[in-house]
Parts: C-alpha cells; sequence; structure tokens
C-alpha cells in the first residue's frame, strides 16, 4: 500500500463514516475508474449526435414540405414535454421488447441494442429536441439580407445554410447550447435506471456493499461532475470566444 | 442555361409588361424596358415606386404575377428555370452591403468563385486580390467587414459581384445608407466599371451621377414609368407633372 492508500486506509479506521474505499482497494478502484470512463464516452457520443440532431432538426425545419416541418415540430414537443426518465425507461422497457436479438452461442438471446445503446439513443434525442430549438433561435437571428446576398451570388439554399447561415447562427446559439449540454452530462446519471454502469451507477454499487462508503461516494460524485461539466464549460467558452468576430456583435 | 438563340445585338435584359403585387399591394403595373449590353440605366423616383422590387425581379428574388423578363434571352420567371445558373449571370448590389460578417474582405469576395464556379483556390484569389486593387482597398484584404467602413464594405461587395465575372450588374441603392463622404468612392468604382463596359442597373439618389454614368434614365412611379429618356434630354425636359415635381424637390 502506497502513502497515498494508506492515509485513506488509516482515515476509514478512525473515521467510520468516510470510509473512501475505492482510493485504497485497488477492486473498488477500478469500479470508480470504469465508471468515470462509461460516464465519459456516454456524455461525449450523446454531446455529439444531440448536436448532430439539433443541425439536422434545424434544416428540416426551414423546409418547404409542411409535413416535414410538422414532424420536426412533433418530434420536439414529444421530447422536450416528457421528462428524460420516463424517455429512457419507454426506449429500453418498451421498444428494447422489439428489437431483434442476436445468439452469438446458440443460448443466450442478446438484444442488439444494449443498455448503453438505449440510454445513447434516448438521451441523444433528449437534449437534441433542445438542441434544434437553441439553433432555431440562432438561424432566426440571422438577417434574411444576408442570406439573400449569399443566393444572388449564385450559392444553392443548402451551400448558404452551411457556409453563411449556420457560421452566424452557431455564433449565437453557443451560450444557450453550452447550458443544455451541461444538463445533457448530468442526465446521464439517469442510465442507472437501466443498469448502464456509468458514474452513479458504480458509487451506488459501492455502497450499497459497504455502507460506511455512502458519505465518501457522495463526495466523489459532486467532485467528479463538477470537473466533468467544468472541463465541458471551460472548453465551451474558450470557443465563443475563439469563434468571436472583430467587429460584430458586442 | 440555353441561350435560346440571343445574340448580343439583342437586349440582354429585357423586361415586358410586367405586373408584381405583395398580397393586396400593386408594386409594379406594367412595367417595359430594355438593356443592351454595355448598356448602362438609372431608374429612379420616390420611394415606394417599385424601382427596387423591378430589379428584384430580374435576379429571380422576387417573382413577377405576370408579364415577362428575360436575361440573354432566357425567361427568368420560367418556373423551371436553374436560378444558379442565372445568378452567375447577374451580379447584385445591395443597400446595406449584406457581406458575410464571419468573412475577411478577402473571404467573402473569393466564397461564390469557389463553392459555386468550383474554381480552384489559387485561381480566385489572384482574381480577388486583382479586385480588391480595382476597389482601392488594398490592405484591407484581411479586414472583417465590422472593421470597415460603409464605403468600404460597399466596394467590398461590388468586388464580391464581380468575382463572378456577372455580364449584368444590378445596384440596389448601394449609396443611401452611406456618409456623404463616402459615397463618392463607391460611385468612383461604379463609374470606373460602367466605362469598362459592364451592363448595370442602378436604382439610385444620386442625380448627378445618374446624369454623369447613365445611357438611359428610366423615372417610375407608383409602379409604372412615368418617363424616360438619355440624361440630356430627360433632366432638361422632363415633361411629364410628376417628373418635374420630383427633379424640382430632388434636384
Amino acid at each position: 500500500m502506497n502513502s497515498f492508500q494508506q492515509f485513506f486506509y488509516d482515515l476509514a479506521q478512525t473515521h467510520v463514516k468516510w470510509n473512501f474505499i475505492f482510493f485504497y482497494e485497488p477492486l473498488q478502484f477500478e469500479r470508480l475508474l470504469t465508471g468515470l470512463w462509461v460516464t465519459v464516452q456516454l456524455s461525449v457520443v450523446c454531446v455529439i449526435l444531440s448536436v448532430i440532431i439539433g443541425l439536422g432538426g434545424a434544416w428540416l425545419q426551414k423546409s418547404p414540405y409542411k409535413a416535414v416541418r410538422y414532424l420536426v415540430q412533433g418530434y420536439i414537443q414529444f421530447f422536450r414535454n416528457t421528462p428524460p426518465l420516463v424517455q429512457l425507461l419507454f426506449f429500453y422497457f418498451a421498444l428494447g421488447q422489439f428489437t431483434p436479438t442476436y445468439s452469438p452461442d446458440g443460448w443466450l438471446e442478446i438484444p442488439i441494442i444494449s443498455n448503453i445503446g438505449w440510454a445513447i439513443i434516448s438521451m441523444s434525442f433528449f437534449a437534441g429536441a433542445f438542441n434544434v430549438e437553441i439553433f432555431r433561435a440562432g438561424i432566426e437571428s440571422v438577417p434574411t439580407s444576408t442570406q439573400e446576398a449569399s443566393e444572388a451570388l449564385g450559392m444553392s439554399h443548402f451551400q448558404t445554410f452551411i457556409y453563411v447561415t449556420m457560421p452566424l447562427a452557431f455564433r449565437v446559439s453557443l451560450p444557450a447550447l453550452n447550458n443544455n449540454l451541461v444538463n445533457l452530462i448530468k442526465t446521464t446519471t439517469q442510465a442507472i435506471a437501466i443498469a448502464v454502469p456509468e458514474l452513479l451507477y458504480q458509487m451506488v454499487s459501492i455502497y450499497n456493499d459497504y455502507s460506511t462508503a455512502q458519505n465518501a461516494a457522495m463526495v466523489i460524485l459532486f467532485f467528479a461532475y463538477i470537473g466533468m461539466v467544468g472541463v465541458l464549460v471551460f472548453g465551451m467558452n474558450r470557443w465563443e470566444r475563439q469563434m468571436r468576430i472583430p467587429g460584430y456583435g458586442n | 442555361m440555353t441561350n435560346n438563340g440571343w445574340t448580343p445585338d439583342q437586349p440582354l435584359v429585357s423586361i415586358k409588361d410586367v405586373y408584381k403585387s405583395f398580397g393586396e399591394l400593386e408594386v409594379l403595373k406594367g412595367v417595359s424596358l430594355d438593356i443592351m449590353q454595355g448598356e448602362v440605366i438609372c431608374i429612379i423616383g420616390p420611394s415606394g415606386s417599385g424601382k427596387s422590387t423591378l430589379i428584384r425581379c430580374v435576379n429571380a428574388l422576387n417573382t413577377i404575377n405576370s408579364g415577362s423578363i428575360t436575361v440573354e434571352g432566357q425567361e427568368v420567371h420560367d418556373p423551371g428555370l436553374d436560378k444558379l445558373e442565372l445568378r452567375k449571370k447577374v451580379g447584385m448590389v445591395f443597400q446595406q452591403y449584406n457581406l458575410f460578417p464571419h468573412k475577411t474582405a478577402l473571404e467573402n469576395i473569393m466564397m461564390a468563385p469557389i463553392k459555386v464556379l468550383k474554381q480552384s483556390e489559387g485561381e480566385v484569389e489572384e482574381r480577388a486580390r486583382k479586385l480588391i486593387k480595382r476597389v482601392n482597398l488594398v490592405g484591407k484584404e484581411d479586414s472583417y467587414p465590422g472593421e470597415l467602413s460603409g464605403g468600404q464594405q460597399q466596394r467590398v461587395a461590388i468586388a464580391r459581384s464581380l468575382a463572378m465575372n456577372p455580364d449584368v450588374m444590378l445596384f440596389d441603392e448601394v449609396t443611401a445608407a452611406l456618409d456623404p463622404e463616402t459615397v463618392n468612392e463607391v460611385l468612383l468604382a461604379i463609374k470606373d466599371l460602367a466605362k469598362d463596359g459592364m451592363t448595370c442597373i442602378l436604382v439610385t439618389h444620386e442625380m448627378g451621377f445618374a446624369r454623369e454614368v447613365a445611357d438611359h434614365i428610366y423615372f417610375t412611379d407608383r409602379g409604372i414609368i412615368v418617363e424616360h429618356g438619355p440624361p440630356a434630354t430627360f433632366f432638361k425636359e422632363a415633361k411629364d407633372p410628376r417628373t418635374q415635381e420630383f427633379l424640382s424637390q430632388i434636384l
């Protein structure tokens, strides 16, 4: 045992309610790391997918076809007006029943979409619904005349969207997007409900096994999320500053 | 775009009996005019007389209700028209410049030739730098629109349109939003263009300028062309009382 481990081991002996067991028992430490890693993966994948869904939805909302616009609107209303936890349970337990399965050993039936898969799908669509609205607000801030100038130069609607509208809209959307992505990272904890081995799941498992570790686990949870969200916010703020256009806006 | 047998001795832009309304409001009530290649025409008239709407119809930014507009023989208001092909031939400069604020002056000029004409970046940059020189903005290549004055922005906008090598340029009150001291630099750039034989349709309130560069002047009021003629006779011998009233107020 190194001095770091020794310190927490001694602490647990003298202060029974502060058992940071995962800092001196390798097996528990591994659970903590696994939890962190799964949470990071889940967050990164959901952030990326939700932004793609947001951009796609915002593009479709400009569609000349009413049916397409209604469809996007329906999607937004559904995912924005229902609790994310209910969505998660619905995806996993309701839709999960209908997903095809495969059987590598001819015995066990494994669904092709795992619980992690469902968590990613559910939470990406949840945050994506908000992102569509966030990008739409940004798009509406871009003057029609600027888009007209682009089209007068022979650019297609799509080129105008990609090269003119979106770069300007994105800058306006960033602060709101930042907030929504922070919420998304925190929402990943709800994946515990379908046993995704993310950080909260691991920490709860640890203190279910070692009840003296409860306080310690809570402290670690708080610091871990402050850290992860902090990294996101730091990155987003830097990005926002880098994208600032000289002489434009503020 | 097929040229429908168009030859340079026919009007480059031909507007025939065009009607246009926005809802209940009738903006154009039977406007006709022809512009030959290399010709510069100015459209003048009080606000709300339909001048801007008319030139916006030429590059299909607005649609018309009836009548016909052709550019090099191609009907602009054919529902099957390839708008992108049309817009490669028709350049447009706006009152509010409408530069892309997230791109530098040089990038503003280079964007469309690269994205629309698919020309190589090196070739386009070379041309863009020449255009910057032509509109007298050397040293401002890497400035963003927000860092330029109105007059400078408008000259970038002119260069941006020229980069597409259009056959005709539309100018929609391009000096109306400028400070008086920068109006001249923009007019000089346009004058230079006209001298080089570019076909230009200008909507303007600059009477002195119109007199100097235009081959033909059209006066519009309440959706019709009231009177037209070459500047020499137009300004001296306006016959219609509405033209006389307008000119007396503005000159």
